[in-house]
C-alpha cells in the first residue's frame, strides 16, 4: 500500500530525513516511535507535501502512485490521511463547513454528488459522539480555540468522517487524558480493515496496549534505525533509546 | 471652480421645502467658496477625484423596479423605506411595520412640527465646520429622511433604509440624507443599504447621515456599500454618543471606481461605548476608502475599532484608523485594528492608524497588518482533500466572517453570508461549499 525507498527529504536545505525505508501492508498497522526531532513529523509532511520540505531522493508511493508527484489534495483524495501533531487553527471557517467540504471533495473523486446538508448533519453528529466532542463545536471555527485534546478529537473526526486508506496519525495521543486515549483507540480499531492501513507515531507504550500493531519501528536521525513487533515497544518503554543509538553509531 | 463643481450644483434636485432653503443657501456658499482637493491634501492622498471630472445631470425619476436594476433586497421584517435614484419609491417602501414610539419621516413630508425638530437636529452632529463634501451635500440637499425615535422605545425590528442606482441612460448625481434621533434609553437598529450600479452606467451619490444618541439610548447602525461597478459614492457618518450611550456600527463596502466613506464618532458624555466594525472587498480596478475618527473627547468611554480588507487583482484600499483622545478624556479605553489580506501582487492598501493621544491615564490599543493567504491554513484544507482554490475561497471568506459574525441583526447576517461568500468564489461550483 505505501513504499517508501531511501527517502531523503528536508527543509531549507537542511537534510532531516536521510534514507527513509518503510512498506505497509493493507491492514497493517504500523506504530512509529523515536527521540524528538528524529524526523517522524518530517515524514508525514513530506508524505502529504507540505510547503517548504522537499524530497532531494528516493520515492514514496501509495497504492501504486507516485505520491510526490501529486498536489496535496489529490493525494488526500487518493486516501492518505495526515492527523497533524499540531492541527491548524482557522478562524472564521466553521468546522462543519469545513468538514463537509472535505467530505465533499472525497465523494466528488469517487463520483458522488455533494452530500445533502441534513444527512451530512447527522452523519457528523454521530460522529462528534464517537470522538465524544461536543457537537457544539461543529459550529466553532476550525480548532479555534480548541484545547490540545479537543484538536485531537477533531482529527481523529476527520479520519473517521474521510476514511482513508492509509491514515498517519501523528502523536494523536500525545496530550490526551486516559479516557481519550481510549477514544482514539477505539476510533482506530473499529476502522481497521484489510484494506486499510494505519501509521501511529507516538512516544507511549500506552498506545499499543489499546491498539496492538503489527510492527513497530524506530526513527533515529531521519532513518529506520531498528524495526520489530510489539515487543520492542515494551523494551524501548524500559531501556530509552541511547542502547540503539549507540548500537547504530 | 472646476466644472464638475459647478455643474454638480446645476444637476442638483430642487423643489426642496422651503425651510431647507437657508441650509441649501448656506451649503451652496461654502461649496463655491472651495476647491476639490487633490492628491497633495493629505486627506485625500491616496483617493483620486479625477473619477468625478464628467458630466453628471439630475436623476430624472425613481420609477425603475428594483428588479430591473438587478437588486434583489433581504426581508428583515421591520418597515422599509426604498429610493430608488433619490425618488421616493412608495410601491417598493412598507411602513405599516413601524412600530410605535418611532416615526420615520422624508423631509418632504415633514409635517410643521416634524420640520421642527429636524431644523434642530440637522447638522448636530456634521457641526459647523464641515468637510467639503457635506457642504455640497447640504447644498443639493433637496430631501433626506428623519427617523425620530421617542425615549424609552425599544424597536425589535431593524428600519431598513434602501438607496438604488438604477440605470437611467446618462450620468446622473444624486445626494442623500439621514438623520437618526435616538432618544434617551431608547434602542433601535437601522440599516443603511445602497445597491444597485452593476452593468449601469455612472453615477455619483453624496450620502450624509447623523446619528444622534441621547442618553442611554443604544443603537444598531449598519451601512453597507453593495453598489457596485460604475456607481460612484462619498459618503459620511457622523455619530454623537452622549452619556451612558451605545453605538454598534457596522460598515461593508464592495468596490465600485470610487468609493469614499468618512466615519466619525464624537464622545459628548461619559460613559459611552462604541464599537465600530467594517469589511471592504475591492476587487478589479475598484478603489475603496475608508477614513474613521473617534474623539474621544470626555473620560470614562470605550472604542472597540475592527476592519478588515481583501483587496484583489489591481485593486486599491485606503483605510486611515484616526483616534483623537483629547485631554479631558482620562479612563478613555480605545483599541483599533485593521487587518488586509492582498489576493493579488497587483493589489494595494494603504493603511494608517493615526493616535492623538493627549490625557495621561489611558489605554489604547492599535494594529494594522497586511499579508497574503495563510499557506499553512490552505495546506491544512488540501490535506483533506480540499482543492487550492476552494480552499482559498474558504480562507478568504472566513478571514472577514469573523467579523460578520459580530453583526447582532441574525436576519441581515443571514443575507450577507452567502452573498458574500459567492464573491469570492470565482467558479459558482465553489458556492456550496462555503456558505
Ligand atoms: N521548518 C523547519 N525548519 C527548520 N528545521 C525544521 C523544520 N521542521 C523541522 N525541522 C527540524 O527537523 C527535525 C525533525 O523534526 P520533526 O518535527 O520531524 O521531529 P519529530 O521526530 O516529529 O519530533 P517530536 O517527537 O518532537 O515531534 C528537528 O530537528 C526540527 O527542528
Ligand atoms: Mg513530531
Amino acid at each position: 500500500m505505501l513504499k517508501i525507498e531511501n527517502l531523503h527529504a528536508g527543509v531549507d536545505g537542511t537534510d532531516i530525513l536521510r534514507g527513509l525505508n518503510l512498506e505497509v501492508k493493507p491492514g497493517e498497522v504500523h506504530a512509529i516511535m523515536g527521540p524528538n526531532g528524529s524526523g517522524k513529523s518530517t515524514l508525514g509532511h513530506v508524505l502529504a507535501g507540505r510547503p517548504g520540505y522537499t524530497v532531494t531522493a528516493g520515492s514514496a508511493t501509495l497504492l501504486g502512485q507516485d505520491l510526490l508527484q501529486l498536489e496535496t489534495e489529490e493525494r488526500a483524495r487518493l486516501g492518505l490521511f495526515l492527523a497533524f501533531q499540531y492541527p491548524v487553527e482557522i478562524p472564521g471557517v466553521s468546522n462543519m463547513e469545513f468538514l463537509k467540504a472535505a467530505v465533499d471533495a472525497h465523494r466528488e473523486q469517487r463520483g458522488q454528488a455533494p452530500i445533502d446538508a441534513v444527512s451530512f448533519m447527522k452523519q457528523a453528529r454521530e460522529t462528534c459522539k464517537v470522538v465524544d466532542l461536543d457537537p457544539a463545536f461543529l459550529k466553532r471555527g476550525v480548532n479555534e480555540g480548541f484545547s490540545g485534546g479537543e484538536k485531537k478529537r477533531n482529527e481523529l473526526m476527520q479520519m473517521i468522517l474521510l476514511e482513508p486508506r492509509l491514515a498517519i496519525l501523528d502523536e494523536t495521543d500525545s496530550g490526551l487524558d486516559i479516557d481519550a486515549l481510549q477514544v482514539v483507540a477505539r476510533g482506530v480499531n473499529a476502522m481497521r480493515s484489510s484494506e486499510r492501513a494505519f501509521v501511529l507515531v507516538t512516544h507511549y507504550q500506552r498506545l499499543l496496549d489499546y491498539i496492538e500493531p503489527d510492527h513497530v519501528h524506530v526513527l533515529a536521525d531521519g532513518r529506520i534505525v531498528r524495526s520489530g513487533d510489539k515487543s520492542l515497544a515494551l523494551e524501548l518503554e524500559a531501556r530509552g533509546y541511547a542502547w540503539l543509538e549507540d548500537e547504530v553509531a | 471652480m472646476s466644472d464638475f463643481m459647478q455643474q454638480v450644483l446645476d444637476s442638483a434636485a430642487t423643489g426642496s421645502p422651503p425651510w431647507l432653503q437657508d441650509w441649501q443657501r448656506a451649503g451652496r456658499q461654502r461649496w463655491q467658496a472651495s476647491t476639490l482637493p487633490g492628491r497633495k491634501t493629505e486627506q485625500w492622498k491616496y483617493t483620486s477625484l479625477q473619477g468625478l471630472q464628467q458630466r453628471f445631470v439630475a436623476a430624472n425619476s425613481g420609477d425603475v423596479e428594483l428588479s430591473a436594476a438587478g437588486v434583489a433586497l433581504p426581508q428583515l421584517g421591520g418597515p422599509r423605506l426604498v429610493f430608488v435614484n433619490g425618488f421616493y419609491s412608495p410601491a417598493q417602501s412598507s411602513l405599516e411595520s413601524l412600530p410605535p414610539g418611532a416615526s420615520l419621516v422624508r423631509f418632504s413630508d415633514a409635517d410643521d412640527q416634524q420640520a421642527k425638530r429636524i431644523r434642530a437636529h440637522l447638522g448636530l452632529a456634521t457641526g459647523r465646520d464641515e468637510p467639503l463634501f457635506t457642504a455640497l451635500n447640504e447644498a443639493a440637499m433637496s430631501d433626506g429622511v428623519f427617523l425620530d425615535i421617542a425615549p424609552g422605545a425599544s424597536l425589535a425590528e431593524p428600519i431598513h433604509v434602501v438607496w438604488v442606482s438604477a440605470n437611467q441612460g446618462e450620468a446622473f448625481s444624486v445626494t442623500q440624507r439621514l438623520l437618526v434621533l435616538c432618544g434617551e434609553s431608547s434602542s433601535a437598529s437601522v440599516i443603511e443599504h445602497f445597491a444597485g450600479g452593476a452593468g449601469g452606467q455612472r453615477s455619483f451619490t453624496n450620502g450624509v447621515t447623523e446619528l444622534l444618541l441621547q442618553a442611554g439610548a443604544t443603537l444598531c447602525h449598519y451601512r453597507l456599500h453593495l453598489e457596485q461597478e460604475a456607481a460612484l459614492h462619498i459618503g459620511r457618518v457622523q455619530a454623537r454618543l452622549a452619556t451612558g450611550a451605545t453605538l454598534n456600527s457596522f460598515h461593508l463596502a464592495l468596490g465600485s471606481e470610487l468609493k469614499r466613506i468618512d466615519l466619525v464618532v464624537d464622545y459628548c458624555g461619559e460613559g459611552a461605548h462604541c464599537e465600530l466594525n467594517g469589511v471592504y472587498l475591492p476587487r478589479g480596478t475598484e478603489h475603496v476608502d475608508y477614513h474613521t475618527c473617534i474623539e474621544h473627547r470626555v473620560p470614562n468611554c470605550t472604542s472597540s475599532e475592527t476592519f478588515r480588507g481583501i483587496v484583489g487583482d489591481s485593486a486599491t484600499a485606503v483605510f486611515n484608523g484616526r483616534i483623537h483622545i483629547h485631554r479631558d478624556a482620562q479612563k478613555t479605553r480605545a483599541q483599533l485594528n485593521n487587518r488586509n489580506l492582498l489576493t493579488s501582487t497587483q493589489a494595494e492598501v494603504n493603511t494608517k492608524p493615526e493616535l492623538e493621544i493627549y490625557a495621561d491615564d489611558v489605554q489604547c490599543a492599535h494594529g494594522a497588518t497586511v499579508a497574503q493567504l495563510d499557506e499553512l491554513a490552505l495546506h491544512y484544507l488540501r490535506s483533506r482533500g480540499v482543492s487550492r482554490a476552494a480552499g482559498e475561497v474558504m480562507l478568504s471568506f472566513g478571514f472577514i466572517n469573523e467579523v460578520i459574525e459580530s453583526i447582532r441583526c441574525e436576519a441581515l447576517r443571514d443575507y450577507l453570508q452567502p452573498m458574500l461568500a459567492a464573491r469570492f468564489a470565482r467558479d459558482p461550483a465553489l458556492v456550496g461549499q462555503v456558505a
